[in-house]
């Protein structure tokens, strides 16, 4: 780990001061991606700024019906809360389906929606990648691709995007609210907060402004319908998704679904939701319409209409 | 290269309270909760497996929660109250669990067995709490103490001896014959 100063915040306004004034300073929350990539100096910031104690840690309820969820809310506490327990079934599946125990009790909601891919070559800091080294070249193309994205790859960057919670989200139309340096707020759809690779360097993963900080994520009223989380592993428990589908089935079976695992980012398709009434292979076949999969990954367009199939035929009224 | 184009390392003071016990350090910002247990405070039983949050060998409960202290620094702890696997009990006065660990062979290597207690401990808080798991069929009853809870909940601790039948039994003999906690002489 390369050397860095520390400081804790004590207030939201107090963390984006420090981050405005060191170009080098990184927001730490739960630290569990973070301090992972420190190890490895595939993140090397040279002055951390401890979040952990600015607020931002409580659930509320919205003057709408909706959800307010802090930042700083871990994810064990998010899925245990009784509202979304009760109105956001999806958004505690997802989050209890992914991850350990330990590691949900520290990782928050604001960090985990940033959470950093795995790509092994994003890992190895002897190969080239344009995420981590812009312009070295995507050692994935040609590589080890059996974990990697179907969806929104590009010549650059073929990660897949690694999060449960983030797909929930998706499904959801969560907002984030993110602070600036000068303490004014703003709202990006959860839709246009996570970033496909595209064509230009450098990598861009997020659409956060340098020297922002998530300061909550905002569901709108609970949607009409069924909620389902599937997440298929290589491992019963504790593993990331090869394939995750979360979805919404209304009772004419209708619905909308979000993937996780197939893409560069949480998966959505209205094309592949007008299809759910036809059943999994119409939505697989809108939804994949555009894959660029490789013979590595190519079983992801199969376990992922097998998947959304399952939920389905969940869904179907008893 | 040249001495002065090395960076200089940090230093913080961090003061956390350990078994009970208050403890000042003056650490490197760099260094982790775990190795401040194991190389500054020489609280061994934590132990280092995979140093990547990826074992769960060095799991410790700090504010009444598990966490994997090879993932967090030691300067963000500044005020927790953090307790170890010494702290749950002494060979004197063995754990509640620690002795269904040893009742039935709950460990083969004993490397992962610390952290596996420690996890058990605040685990059992967890279903007690009503905090939700993978396996959990309906997210408005209360948590059923089955072992499919019991080993999706242990997930992230790796036996690499594969002691799982065995860590499972110890930890459903304390779900069915009581958890209460032997006190320390500490």
């Amino acid at each position: 780990m390369k050397p860095f100063t520390f400081e804790r915040a004590a207030t939201p306004e107090q963390a984006v001061a420090a981050l405005a004034c060191n170009p080098g300073a990184r927001l730490i929350a739960g630290g569990t991606n973070l301090l992972d990539l420190m190890k490895l100096e595939i993140e090397t910031p040279t002055h951390l700024i401890d979040v952990n104690h600015i607020g931002l840690d409580n659930i509320a309820d919205t003057a709408d019906g909706g959800l307010r969820i802090g930042a700083l809310v871990r994810n064990t506490d998010c899925a245990a809360n009784p509202r979304v327990r009760r109105d956001y079934p999806v958004l505690c599946r997802a989050i209890v389906a992914g991850a350990s125990g330990q590691l949900r009790n520290k990782a928050t909601t604001g960090g985990n929606l940033m959470q950093r891919t795995r790509c092994p070559y994003f890992y190895d800091g002897d190969l080239p990648c344009n995420k981590r080294n812009p312009g070295s070249g995507c050692s994935a193309q040609d590589g080890y691709s059996r974990n990697h994205a179907v969806l929104g790859a590009s010549d650059l960057c073929m990660c897949a995007f690694p999060g449960d919670m983030s797909v929930a989200l998706r499904l959801l139309d969560a907002e984030i609210e993110l602070m600036r340096a000068d303490g004014s707020r703003r709202r990006i759809a959860i839709a246009d907060f996570h970033l496909t690779p595209g064509e230009v360097l450098p990598v861009r993963e997020f659409a956060q402004e340098r020297g922002e900080l998530i300061t909550a994520v905002i569901l709108p009223p609970a949607p009409v319908g069924r909620q389902f989380y599937r997440k298929v592993r290589n491992r019963a428990s504790y593993a990331f998704a090869l394939v995750s589908v979360a979805a919404l089935i209304d009772a004419d079976g209708s619905g909308r679904i979000a993937l996780g695992g197939i893409g560069t980012k949480p998966w959505r398709s209205a094309a592949g939701d007008a299809a759910i009434p036809q059943g999994a292979a119409a939505v697989a076949k809108a939804l994949f319409a555009d894959a660029r999969p490789t013979a590595q990954n190519r079983y992801k367009l199969t376990l992922a209409e097998r998947t959304i199939s399952a939920v389905l035929a969940a869904a179907k009224p008893t | 290269m040249p001495l002065d184009s090395f960076q200089q390392s940090a230093l913080a003071e961090v003061t956390f309270t350990i078994n009970g016990q208050s403890r000042s350090l003056r650490l490197d910002t760099r260094t982790t909760l775990l190795d401040a247990l194991r190389e500054h405070l020489h609280l061994t039983g934590s132990k280092k497996g995979c140093d990547h949050g990826q074992c769960g060998a060095c799991t410790v409960i700090v504010a009444g929660r598990r966490i994997n202290a090879c993932l967090t620094l030691a300067v963000m702890h500044d005020g927790d109250a953090i307790t170890t696997i010494e702290g749950l009990g002494t060979p004197e006065r063995l754990h509640r669990l620690q002795s269904a660990f040893v009742t039935h062979d709950g460990f083969q290597c004993g490397y992962c067995t610390p952290g596996q207690i420690c996890s058990a401990v605040a685990m059992l808080d967890e279903i007690a709490a009503g905090i939700p798991s993978h396996v959990t069929d309906d997210l408005t009853a209360p948590v059923q103490h089955t072992d499919s809870e019991l080993r999706e909940r242990m997930s992230g601790n790796i036996c690499r001896c594969a002691a799982y039948p065995n860590i499972i039994a110890a930890i459903r003999d304390v779900v069915e014959n009581g958890r209460e906690v032997a006190e320390t002489t500490a």
